[in-house]
């Protein structure tokens, strides 16, 4: 792989104009990687999901270089109906399109960020890997005050042009005093055995709200790993809903810093799976002032031999007393051969403060089945009916009308 | 009150701290195999169990000391310990308790452990373990009558060799970890139960542990074999004297139930903990395993854990037996700058296997506690079951709480609850206390004893009055 990485990243970087300096550093970030490799399941946070021998089993080799000189085409049929709402369109990885139609043009900065290197606060190999190989990057900021109308939302996808590639993305948001986004990603795959590994970082000023939501929902045989980081500051809000079904493995992570006090942060997610797929949800929450609030929901509907993941944790720092946190999972098996882990884990220095987790795991439960079958339905209605509820109960956590009847439309589940 | 007020003030400081002047035998320091050799050659051991040791050793040499646990503590030079230290009078074994050296008979009594009979209490046998031996075992001959054996393990190392090398290593094999292999290799002196089919075991066994020689780490091992339907409650007490240095705990306790026993397993652990700036105090590195071997077989777990400067400990059990059922009560108390990181593993592999966790965590002072666990339900364990509630107890803004629990469930017809909860004593029960005319140190003793009733409930009687006075001393000087 080293030849390959070192190849590769040769090709990569005669491609941008760089100083000789931001050159040294990308190295620096390509050379940790070829000596880390990808995570392995002896890593404490890679215990349950070893990606080193996932991407050797379902893609072999792989390339890192890709060629962004021609542009694709944007496929507009793709675009979300009935919903208004600003783009940014990245197909194999390159950015085709950014349009904010719907907003006041000085109210948002977009600032090609691609020719410096901005560290990114996570010193894992997977973080080395990106900086080494993103070729563009953009800041997005939001002015003071300014709330967008519309949603923005971000269309992942990929076509069958491109096969065992690894795809980097990074994009930096900033969202000043008493501004608004809601931002959705579309994950719309039709190529097979890639690896996307993708990295946002959010800096929410005093008062901002940020609502992300992940829709990985459509069926492909790709591997993906996306990581958030999110820094807050006093009274911000952030809302993070994950829906964890499409791919072939698929690991989403949150580091959420609550830095200000008020700062209150929110993760709902769901795995709906099948097959073989792999999902899993890893979050760390760091309570860092006094006053602050965490909610996490996560539930899981395992079919045939398919695997769910999620490791959780809440940390509070001696300083963050009047901490508020807490912590749900549950699954329903529905096949002997699937599974489930879990590790919520609770670190505590303050004391006082309300932290709880709870984990629940088994079958459908068959005292309800029979009281819907005593009702008239059928085995399969019935367990529709359980199931339907069941996830129903996350996608009731989100805040946003319209993009909760978008989610539930696309899921196609009712109320 | 007053008298109570009395006793505390007593117990204030570790009254278990003091040393005993005894003239003792060890093995030459160091680790390696002729030290192996000389502990097997002292114990009169068949050659098959210097073979299991040296086995133990050759594995040992390549294991690396494992440093994933919250708690750090500095380097151990294991070449600088003594893996054998003896009272000198235990060089020829006395024959009865006449024999014994006074020195060591007084050392007990100081510890509140009767070894001579005729002031027994409440019919407790006891094997008392000092250092590297065991001095004394009580009321052998009326368990023999019912067929149970209960003896020093290297008693039974000569005398019932077969029982032995059939369940010695079989649930933790020599293969197993570092501090484990350890013990393999070096293990000194312990206690060995045997209860024979049906029976029913008459009175509570119970093995006390001193450590008493400097630089000595104590590596003990205990066997409990219950055979099919019979039932057992052990007991397990220890204490060290103050010091300066940190001392090395390395225990391996393994326990088998065949078919329809029952073993019940209680611990009162208050190894000396370190004084208030956390130094000196034992390092108490426990493997402690249980097999439910047989069908409807049960094994369960009680800890109080108040010493040691490190706990680090995850009594388990493995439910190999269909319809088996594995129990975790504990309680941990740290203060000071004392740390823990203790919990347990269920591994369900039999059908129809029931566990059930109950930890109770309380920090105190500069101290440090996580309760780790794992909850494994393997995919052939049909109509499986878990229960695990993990609650801990913060006082003072200065100590930590954690919670590290690992649920895998590969079973879906087998279910896994597990909730846990972090707070402090809340203001309204202490006011509601207060306000009923308790101190404020009694009101917290009295809530902390209330979140910690359903694992005391667990313990033996005497035990169980004793960990309560324990609880309430742990927690000295920590209100406020």
């Amino acid at each position: 792989m080293k030849e390959q990485l070192q190849k590769d990243f040769d090709n990569t970087i005669k491609n941008l104009t760089l100083s000789q300096k931001d050159i040294e550093i990308k190295k620096f970030y390509l050379d940790n990687f070829i000596n880390k490799g990808f995570p392995n399941r002896r890593e404490e946070d890679w215990k349950f999901t070893d990606l080193n021998q996932i991407i050797k089993k379902n893609i072999g080799e792989l390339s890192f270089y890709s060629d962004y000189t021609s542009t694709n085409k944007v496929d507009t049929s793709a675009f979300v109906d009935g919903l208004e709402h600003n783009k940014i369109v990245f197909i194999n990885g390159r950015i085709e399109k950014i349009d904010f139609d719907y907003e006041k043009k000085d109210q948002i900065e977009i600032i090609d960020q691609s020719e410096t290197i901005n560290k990114f606060n996570n010193n894992s190999s997977l973080s080395d890997l990106n900086s080494a190989f993103t070729n563009k990057s953009f800041k997005i900021v939001v002015r003071e005050g300014y709330q967008l109308t519309k949603p923005l939302i971000i269309y992942h996808t990929t076509n069958s042009k491109i096969w065992s590639k690894n795809i980097n993305l990074r994009l930096n948001f900033e969202l000043y005093k008493n501004s608004s986004l809601r931002l959705i990603d579309l994950f719309r795959d039709t190529s097979e055995k890639n690896f996307l590994n993708i990295f946002y970082n959010f800096d929410l000023k005093e008062n901002s709200i940020l609502k992300n939501y992940k829709v990985d929902k459509f069926e492909n045989k790709n591997i993906k790993y996306s990581f958030n980081n999110i820094e807050q500051d006093k009274n911000s809000i952030s809302e993070t809903f994950i829906l964890s079904s499409g791919s072939n493995f698929c690991k989403n992570e949150i580091n959420c810093n609550l830095n200000g006090e008020y700062s209150s942060a929110f993760v709902n997610g769901i795995f709906s799976l099948n097959n073989n797929k792999h999902h899993e949800i890893r979050t760390i929450i760091n309570h860092l002032t006094e006053n602050t609030k965490s909610y996490q929901l996560i539930k899981s509907v395992l079919e045939d031999s398919s695997r769910s993941v999620y490791q959780g944790k809440i940390f509070v720092n001696p300083k963050a007393q009047k901490t508020d946190g807490y912590q749900l999972s549950k699954a329903i098996l529905l096949n002997k051969d699937s599974e489930f882990n879990a590790k919520p884990e609770l670190e505590i220095y303050a004391d006082d403060v309300k932290c709880s987790h709870g984990s629940a795991s088994g079958s459908l439960n068959e005292d309800s089945i029979f009281y819907l079958m005593s009702r008239g339905l059928n085995y399969q209605q019935s367990r529709e009916l359980l199931i339907n509820g069941f996830l129903l109960d996350v996608v009731e956590k989100i805040t946003d009308p319209e993009v909760k009847n978008l989610i539930k439309n696309m899921i196609g589940i009712k109320e | 009150m007053d008298n109570r007020q009395k006793e505390i003030d007593n117990l204030k400081d570790y009254k278990y701290g003091f040393t005993t002047d005894i003239e003792d035998t060890r093995a030459p320091k160091g680790l390696n195999e002729d030290v192996i050799k000389f502990i097997s050659n002292i114990k009169k051991e068949p050659q098959w169990m210097l073979d299991f040791r040296l086995k133990a050793y050759e594995r040992f040499k390549q294991l690396k000391e494992p440093d994933w646990q919250k708690p750090k503590y500095p380097k151990i030079d294991y070449q600088d310990l003594y893996y054998y230290s003896a009272p000198k009078s235990m060089k020829d074994k006395p024959k009865n308790l006449d024999e014994l050296d006074p020195k060591l008979l007084e050392t007990y009594k100081k510890l509140g452990i009767p070894l001579q009979e005729q002031k027994r209490l409440n019919g407790i046998a006891v094997d008392a373990v000092f250092d590297s031996v065991s001095v004394a075992t009580t009321f052998r001959e009326e368990l023999t009558k019912q067929g149970i054996i209960f003896c020093p393990i290297s008693e039974a190392i000569q005398n019932h060799s077969e029982l032995v090398k059939k369940y010695l290593g079989s649930v933790i094999p020599v293969t197993d970890h570092f501090f484990a292999t350890l013990n393999s290799a070096v293990f000194t002196d312990g206690s060995f139960a045997y209860i024979p089919e049906g029976v029913r075991c008459p009175m509570e066994l119970s093995t006390y542990f001193r450590i008493n020689a400097s630089n000595t780490g104590q590596f003990e091992r205990t066997l409990i074999v219950a055979d099919k339907g019979s039932y057992v409650s052990y007991l397990e007490g220890c204490t060290a004297p103050m010091r300066d240095e940190n001392q090395l705990h390395a225990a391996n306790v393994e326990l088998v139930a065949l078919d329809d026993a029952e073993i019940k397993y209680s611990t009162v652990q208050n190894w000396y903990p370190g004084d208030k700036d956390g130094k000196g105090g034992i390092y108490n590195f426990v493997t402690k395993r249980g097999l439910c071997k047989g069908k409807n077989s049960k094994i369960s777990w009680t800890q109080v854990e108040t010493g040691s400067a490190i706990t680090w400990k995850y009594p388990s059990c493995i439910l190999k037996g269909d319809n088996s059922v594995g129990e975790f009560y504990s309680i941990a108390i740290t203060n000071n700058h004392q740390k823990a990181d203790t919990g347990t593993k269920m591994m369900h592999l039999g059908n129809n296997t029931k566990s059930k966790i109950i930890s109770k965590g309380i920090s105190a002072g500069h101290s440090d506690m996580t309760y780790r666990g794992l909850v494994d339900i393997s995919s052939k364990a049909k109509n499986s079951n878990n229960y695990t509630q993990c609650d801990s107890l913060l006082m003072g803004n200065k100590c930590g709480a954690h919670t590290v629990p690992y649920i895998k469930n590969k079973n879906s017809e087998s279910n896994i609850a597990h909730e846990a909860t972090t707070s402090k004593i809340s203001e309204e029960q202490l006011h509601y206390c207060q306000q009923r005319g308790l101190s404020a140190e009694e009101a917290v003793g009295l809530i902390v004893n209330g979140f910690c009733k359903e694992v005391l409930q667990q313990l033996p009687m005497e035990f169980a009055v004793e960990a309560q006075k324990l609880v309430g001393i742990s927690l000295e000087g920590s209100v406020g």
